[in-house]
């Protein structure tokens, strides 16, 4: 004979607020990280639009510089590349937890790891930097 | 797992990691330059003809297909993730995936299509 209880049992559906990245800082700093994404799609397509104009000829180009000389273009592009090193300081700090690390049967410290990815980012951009300047 | 039902997750992954290194390392110095230190007049910026002459350069189209073919592909799976997790958009998978994966193929297309024209 099966055994009837008082209420019906029902399935268990854990309610979770549409805002639930505001709850906690850790949630919103991973929301944010995230979000970087959105800029980086972003940043892409203004780089094919650059590259359209400078296709073009002199004059769309100007007017490419001209937009991107506007306060909100800036505002927009400041936004961006706060998220931009978001990720890279996040992307970075990940090496130490994907890579197994041991230097005399001891554990080195996360910083030592992640720290070649930074000499190698400030090389990398000392690098491009002065491509794009002109000076290279 | 069935050897009929494979998992596209490590193509995907491998496409979203590459992309993700990419755009640590170089995006931060493209933004700096070409969207706030030449537009504001911090740094002059280099003339039309010699911006021409960096982009025809044969190695820098080819760094430029790997860090916009890549970088799409990052954002469009996080983009992906991030609509599905973030805002609840769970039910939406299939539609997510669609426009996103969609959108970084349009995006490469494009990036092909002006690198070969410029």
């Amino acid at each position: 004979m099966p055994q009837y209880t008082q209420f019906q049992p029902k399935e268990y559906r854990p309610k979770m607020s549409a805002y639930w990245y505001l709850d906690h800082w850790r949630y919103l700093r991973y929301a944010l990280r995230e979000s970087s994404s959105f800029f980086v799609a972003y940043f892409c397509v203004i780089t094919l639009v650059q590259l359209a104009a400078l296709g073009t000829d002199a004059t769309r180009y100007a007017h490419f510089q001209a937009f991107m000389a506007s306060p909100v273009m800036i505002v927009i592009n400041a936004i961006a590349l706060a998220f931009f090193l978001l990720h890279a300081i996040t992307w970075f700090n990940l090496v130490p937890r994907v890579v197994m690390r041991q230097m005399l049967a001891r554990p080195t410290p996360d910083i030592i790891s992640s720290a070649p990815n930074y000499f190698a980012w400030f090389g990398a951009t000392v690098i491009l930097a002065l491509f794009i300047m002109g000076v290279l | 797992m069935s050897a009929g039902k494979r998992s596209n997750e490590p193509v995907v992954w491998f496409l979203f990691g590459a992309g993700g290194f990419l755009a640590a390392y170089f995006l931060p110095v493209h933004v700096l330059f070409y969207g706030l230190l030449f537009p504001t007049g911090l740094v002059h910026a280099p003339g039309y003809q010699e911006t021409l002459a960096l982009v025809r350069h044969p190695l820098a189209r080819i760094y430029l297909f790997a860090l916009l073919t890549f970088c799409f592909f990052h954002a469009a799976h996080r983009m992906r993730l991030t609509l599905s997790d973030v805002l609840n958009l769970r039910h939406l998978n299939t539609v997510l995936a669609f426009v996103c994966y969609g959108g970084a193929l349009v995006g490469t297309a494009f990036t092909v299509w002006l690198l070969l024209t410029v």
